[in-house]
């Protein structure tokens, strides 16, 4: 009677064997390494660097132990391992000093890394070792709060002088159109031409609602319009900012030359920046506070300029500057436009020849001026520059061909779809939509981070024993039973936390050694009831039986309210707390399955076959005197 | 081996009343202690800055507050963090100035005495976390109130479930007492542990209610006080071995864990002992006082289930 069809069985196999290789790489620690990446946003990480920074390791007589190359989005990295820390260390300087002649201008971060060092069949079927949290590897946290009402308020600004463009262009005659807090009022001498230009702003600006009014204040008594956004376009213009500030932290903190930064959205207007092995607060911050500009400018290409250029002078009100390839170029000193006037960058094709091209929105003001600079510069060229770190570079400089109205530019000529989608993610990433004030930091010293691993670890590991001996002295054969099943339930737990790359904190550590003490109860019912059945005088075969059977819905229950506590914890709980949760809530899965069924299978095995069972190994069945059956 | 020989059902309910006082002046000194002293909110709910340092020797915590008055602090904490090198301080949040300033400024004034100081940690939260933490916090336990009656209302009865959660909130309400009593530092982890003491003590509940309602099955025409000091009884062995194994767990966090962890598990550790309490003596006895019935749990038409169904036959 106590059989599990095959079909448990192995399932049970199969658990234990994934909880088994999951759990697996946590265990190997991890081995140094050097990783190579991309410090400025106009130089890409291709998997040839791979063959390079091996060739230029090799030529030094550095041996490491393996190289990868990842490509995560747009952005690669290199990372090669090496035996130790020392070897490491070496290899760090010599590849620096290969790729980056210029030390005062690296265009390659080399970063020390610590990378799993488990062997790369386990990496291969996505077995990982979890990835630690900063409480328990060092490094610094930040929580940034994005400035919504700021990214509406320039959004607003922006649509105001669209609107009042849009109205001089079709010679509806408004008095001013400005934005007030949030919304923008166009004020009219009559209503003739406050209705029609309600038709016509109702017709271009599908995403905005338009009220009337009577103006208040300087204009008192003229008819005006209010225009809002309404809140799908409200929420566009807010998700819009948040990823590009996203983007713009990424592109800066590559350049800090952390390993594995983590950036990520938290709820609808945070930002969490962590930066593991940093310590350095001050320039972290600095980094992330600075600003990337775009700016358009006019090429020189007269004779006396180009022999200028060639002599190795500047001459006045001109500037040198260089693109990508190293080429060298003089710009006009005037600024045409600044990335204050540029809406949007998107990399798309070129309508005529279908080459690839990058296609930029600019405001009404920038489409005014790029109309007149246009119209009178043809043949000549101009130049796109990105400023960062204080430093320009020329993304592009095209030839102008025609007269460019309406504000969409496009940019097209040599450039592959690859270096259109980078040019436009560049552009687009220069700068941060909605300014940002950290709200929370925290700086956790690397000895600190080891000190509560070793803690939690010492922890849950005497615990454990503790109560393993416990259970064994106890129950005896069901006791060892319950101990295997207890391990085999933190071993299904870690391999979860592993497979579902949970980052795991000092709470989540407390969250296990928790679990396992709750993970106890089931087994400590299941005993009791079958201790009670045989007391009662059951056969021990249908004492097996009835005890699992009765315990069940027991466990059940109490597991079930305990796993609503763990999914509140998990909906309203932030950092540390949520941390605790998802190892909670995980941990009661686990216990339940290997109480109930992995621990079930262990005694069905080694009981279920007996018919002539005589007594089972739980301990003492005590049975009072005047026991009521 | 086998320590409860009982062999006899014990009459807990008779001395429920006097056990439901001692828990009300439990509960409402708690109360008390809670509206009088307050808590020792960590920095995660008031914003500020704290500050971890190791010395080479022995902190000297005068000489760190000295310093401290000379830069201009005045509403400030200074203490031992574990170890007597291990120093904690706790600056309150002030406006325009950044943690990083604070910290830098603390720094100077403190290494120029001892060059070798180690920063082991700043943590800086602005003032409208701690807003939101506590509106969250809150929020989270009224989810697991309604979660936790609406469950046990379907699965058992309304009575056990107004009695579980009463018996819930008097542990909770007792173990806040004690922080507010002590002036434990009440940090996120411990409204973690807090909140996972209530599940734990509504696991210990529903054991019970199990076997007060298979008792209710089984037995017919016993008193209620009766079937349920027989539920306690037969449950005794599992509360103590289970509790036991808990405790030993938390009792581990607490000898290895260090002070990261010393109030989490503390708070786990009343959470406990109280928890086994109300379980056995306000739980039970609230349903016992709501007047529950056999026929609240026993339904005459009602499952197929096979042993239930041995018990059940009219």
């Amino acid at each position: 009677m106590n059989r599990y069809p095959l079909w448990k069985y192995l399932t049970v196999l199969v658990a234990l064997v994934l909880g088994l290789l999951y759990t697996l790489p946590n265990f190997f620690g991890e081995s140094p390494a050097v990783q190579v990446s991309s410090a400025k946003a106009t130089i890409k990480i291709e998997p040839e660097m791979q063959r390079q920074v091996e060739g230029i390791l090799s030529q030094a007589g550095i041996t490491n132990t393996g190289s990868s190359f990842e490509r995560n989005g747009p952005v690669g990295t290199v990372r090669v391992r090496f035996a130790d820390t020392d070897t490491q260390l070496v290899a760090r300087d010599v590849i620096e000093r290969a790729l980056n002649p210029d030390a005062t201008d690296p265009s390659y971060t080399v970063a020390l890394n610590l990378l799993p060092a488990s062997p790369k069949w386990l990496s291969d079927i996505g077995a990982n070792p979890m990835y630690l949290g900063l409480d328990l590897r060092g490094g610094v946290h930040f929580l940034l709060q994005v400035d919504m009402r700021g990214a509406l308020t320039a959004r607003y600004e922006s649509l105001a002088t669209e609107i009042r463009t849009t109205l001089r262009e079709d010679r509806i005659p408004s008095i001013s159109s400005d934005r007030e807090d949030l919304s923008v009022v166009t004020v009219f001498p009559d209503d003739e031409a406050r209705n029609q230009a309600l038709t016509l702003l109702r017709n271009r600006y599908n995403d905005m609602e338009f009220t009337g009014g009577v103006s208040q204040g300087m204009n008192s008594g003229k008819p005006q319009l209010i225009g809002q956004l309404e809140p799908g376009a409200i929420a566009a213009v807010q998700s819009s900012a948040l990823k590009q500030n996203i983007t713009t932290l990424h592109n800066r903190i590559n350049e800090l030359g952390v390993a594995e930064p983590v950036i990520q959205q938290q709820g609808a207007d945070r930002i969490v920046v962590q930066l593991p092995g940093v310590q350095d607060v001050a320039k972290a911050k600095d980094i992330l506070g600075r600003t990337a500009t775009l700016e358009i400018r006019m090429v020189d290409d007269s004779p006396t300029a180009m022999s200028a250029l060639s002599a190795g002078r500047v001459p006045f009100g001109l500037e040198r500057y260089e693109d990508s390839d190293g080429r060298p170029l003089l710009l006009r000193r005037q600024v045409i436009l600044s990335g204050e006037n540029l809406q949007d960058a998107q990399a798309g094709r070129d309508s005529q020849a279908q080459q690839p091209a990058v296609h930029l929105t600019l405001d009404s003001k920038g489409a005014r001026i790029f109309r007149d600079i246009t119209r009178d510069n043809i043949g000549n060229r101009m130049a796109i520059l990105l400023f960062e770190k204080g430093k320009g570079q020329v993304v592009t400089a095209p030839v102008i061909r025609s007269e460019i109205p309406g504000g969409q530019v496009q940019i097209s000529g040599s450039m592959s779809a690859e270096e259109a989608a980078d040019i436009s993610l560049l552009l687009r990433a220069g700068s941060l939509a909605a300014p940002m004030t950290i709200i929370e930091e925290r700086t956790i010293g690397p000895s600190l981070g080891a000190e509560n691993i070793a803690k939690g670890f010492n922890a849950t590991l005497w615990g454990f024993v503790a109560v393993a001996i416990f259970m064994v002295a106890y129950y005896r054969l069901f006791g060892l039973f319950s101990a295997t099943g207890l391990t085999i339930n933190v071993f299904l737990l870690l391999a979860l936390l592993s497979m579902l790359q949970a980052t795991l904190t000092l709470p989540g550590i407390a969250a296990i050694a928790l679990t396992i003490g709750m993970a106890i109860d089931a087994n400590v019912l299941i005993n009791e009831r079958i201790r009670e059945e045989l007391r009662r005088g059951e056969s021990p075969q249908a004492a097996i039986q009835i005890g699992f059977e009765r315990a069940w819905g027991t466990i059940l229950d109490s597991n079930l309210t305990t796993l609503i506590v763990g999914i509140a914890l998990l909906i309203f709980g932030t950092g540390p707390v949520r941390g605790f949760a998802v190892v909670h809530c995980l941990g009661i899965l686990t216990s339940m399955f290997s109480a109930v069924v992995v621990v079930r299978s262990m005694v069905n095995i080694t009981h279920g076959g007996k018919k002539k069972l005589k007594g089972l190994s739980i301990g003492t069945i005590w049975k009072p005197k005047d026991s009521k059956g | 081996m086998e320590f409860f020989r009982i062999s006899r059902t014990i009459p807990f309910m008779r001395h429920a009343l006097a056990l439901n006082a001692i828990s009300l002046v439990f509960f409402v000194l708690a109360v008390v202690f809670i509206a009088v002293r307050g808590f020792n909110l960590s920095i995660e709910f008031t914003g500020g800055t704290v500050i971890e340092l190791t010395y080479p020797d022995t902190a000297p915590l005068v000489e760190v507050r000295q310093e401290l008055e000379t830069l201009g602090y005045t509403d400030f904490q200074v203490q031992n963090f574990g170890t007597s090198r291990d120093v904690l301080i706790r600056l309150p949040a002030i406006d325009g100035q950044s943690s990083t300033d604070q910290s830098d400024a603390v720094m100077g004034a403190l290494t120029a005495g001892t060059p070798d100081i180690l920063l082991q940690r700043v943590e800086y939260v602005g003032p409208q976390i701690g807003r939101e933490l506590v509106e969250s916090g809150l929020l989270a336990l009224l989810f697991v109130i309604i979660g936790i009656v609406v469950y046990l209302a379907i699965r058992f009865e309304w009575k056990f479930a107004i009695a579980g959660v009463v018996a819930n909130l008097h542990d909770v309400v007792i173990i806040l007492g004690f922080f507010a009593l002590f002036q434990w530092e009440f940090s996120l982890s411990v409204l973690a542990g807090v909140l996972a003491v209530l599940g734990y003590s509504v696991n210990e509940s529903v054991v019970i209610m199990d076997r007060i309602r298979e008792n209710f099955r089984k037995l017919r025409n016993v008193e209620v006080r009766d079937v349920i000091d027989g539920a306690i009884t037969q449950t005794m062995s599992r509360t103590i071995i289970t509790h036991g194994s808990t405790q030993v767990m938390v009792l581990s966090m607490l000898i290895f864990g260090g002070p990261t962890l010393e109030y989490f598990a503390l708070a786990l550790t009343i959470g406990i002992w109280f928890g086994i309490y109300s379980s056995i003596f306000v739980a039970a006895s609230i349903a016992m006082w709501l007047g529950v019935k056999r026929e609240d749990l026993v339904k005459p038409v009602k499952k197929t289930d096979e042993l239930e169904e041995v018990y059940t036959e009219e």
